[in-house]
């Protein structure tokens, strides 16, 4: 039970914080997005997301912030296997199986489904 | 015809002879649902995309207009039609159906009386005998252009307005039967900074205030002359800005004669946050609503403020502030 809590304070601080770029800071739904991602990046590359994630489990790894821990740990890892190229190839790594299907799923709702208005 | 600075008296009182109105689904379910003359229950209106589903609203208003005035196509001279779309295509590609003659004008919601007051300075001058006035919006070919599709599912701050769908066209004449329009008073812009596209009423607030100040020194009048001012699509915001500002300026206009075409167009209950704007909000509004109040002896002589924000989707990109305008019209009862 404590571990749905967590996960629930955890993602809903995520959450607030968004909230709050866009109310407060006025910054556009998109802006705010990006800011979520590079921070998740950021806090990756430092080492600190990861022991985020183990503490809060889905509050921290289904906001936007974790796709960009995903993007440095993908990085990262193919970097230390293959060299700095890795940086290049190992971005979309992790996270290739979420774009890939983004776009699928996208492109399916699309043939079927007429915006509402 | 000039009145003062920046006015013109119209004193061969051009004739609003017919007005043709047409709405979407949520105007439909709306509070003036029976002062629209069409109203469709779905928002693509048959067409393939949002924008041909406006351009079609407005043709329908066009025709309508035209229809109810018991002529044809060919009797009308001029066609002066302006909506929110880049490079004005509903109404271009509406004069392209209609074959009459053509300017188009831009003045984001402020063209409705931009064009009413254009075309009854023709018909003052004895340019035309029959001149269209015409403007329109869409709610969801707006959305994408100015602010973000409604799929996104962007969230709306509670400044936000609700962009209507719809047209509304008024067919000027030099002689007839029906409202008269006796003045207009051109607005200049003002901006005072203010560049959140959620925010357009306070953007376009301090125009409407300018506008109606220059038209009480034109004219020399002052709000007891009218039985109702109405901006154009301020919303409850700009509504609220805009009664501060004239008090501060020591004009006084009553509550009770103090409206917003935003403000009437739609019900408490719906989801419209600060109210209803764009181009179809005074326009329809205005050639329904009023024009009727106006035909059933309600109101005798009214005076509408048009308000535009005459920003692009790509100035506010780059951060640039909105320019606000508004145009006034006066319409009275005839024999009044």
């Amino acid at each position: 039970m404590e571990k749905y809590l967590i996960a629930f304070v955890i993602g809903g601080t995520i959450c607030v914080i968004g909230q709050i770029m866009l109310d407060v800071f006025r910054l556009t739904p998109a802006h705010m997005t990006v800011t979520l991602v590079v921070t998740g990046a950021i806090l990756g590359g430092l080492g600190l997301y990861e022991p985020l994630v183990k503490f809060a489990g889905a509050g921290a790894s289904v906001p936007i912030s974790s796709f960009g821990n995903s993007l440095v740990k993908g990085a990262l890892s193919e970097a230390k296997s293959t060299g700095l190229v890795g940086v290049l190839t190992g971005i979309f790594e992790v996270t290739s199986a979420g774009i890939s299907s983004a776009i699928i799923f996208g492109f399916l709702a699309s043939l079927f489904f007429k915006p509402k208005g | 015809m000039l009145q003062g600075h920046q006015s013109w008296v119209f004193d061969k009182h051009p004739v609003i002879i017919s007005t043709g109105v047409a709405g979407g689904p949520f105007e439909a379910a709306g509070a003036l649902a029976d002062d629209f003359d069409i109203l469709h229950d779905d928002t693509w209106l048959g067409q393939e995309s949002f924008e041909k589903a406006e351009k079609k609203l407005l043709e329908e208003a066009c025709e309508k207009a035209i229809d109810k005035a018991g002529m044809k196509k060919e009797d009308v001279h001029f066609f002066l039609s302006g909506d929110l779309m880049n490079q004005i295509i509903s109404s271009s590609f509406a004069a392209r159906t209609l074959g009459i003659p053509y300017l188009g004008l831009f003045g984001a919601c402020s063209t409705s009386m931009a064009g009413l007051a254009v075309a009854s300075f023709i018909i003052n001058a004895g340019g035309a005998s029959h001149v269209l006035a015409a403007a329109s919006s869409h709610n969801s070919s707006v959305n994408k252009q100015y602010r973000y599709p409604t799929e996104y599912g962007a969230q709306n701050p509670p400044t936000a307005q609700w962009t209507v769908t719809g047209a509304g066209a008024a067919l000027v004449a030099a002689a007839g039967e029906g409202p008269r329009v006796t003045g207009a008073t051109i607005g200049r812009i003002v901006d005072l900074g203010i560049s959140d596209p959620f925010n357009m009423g306070a953007a376009m607030a301090p125009a409407a205030v300018d506008t109606i100040e220059a038209h009480f020194r034109d004219f020399n009048v002052d709000a007891s002359h009218y039985d109702l001012i109405a901006t154009g699509d301020l919303g409850r915001v700009g509504h609220n800005i805009a009664g501060d500002l004239l008090i501060k300026h020591g004009v006084d206009i009553p509550e009770d004669k103090f409206t917003d075409c935003g403000l009437l167009i739609y019900k408490d209950n719906q989801p419209v946050i600060a109210g209803g704007s764009g181009c179809a909000c005074s326009a329809t509004v205005t050639y329904g609503h009023l024009l009727n109040r106006m035909r059933r002896g309600e109101i005798k002589r009214i005076l509408v403020v048009a308000t535009g924000a005459l920003l692009s989707p790509l100035s506010y990109q780059q951060k640039e502030s909105i320019p606000g305008i508004a145009h006034a019209v006066v319409m009275e009862r005839e024999g009044d």
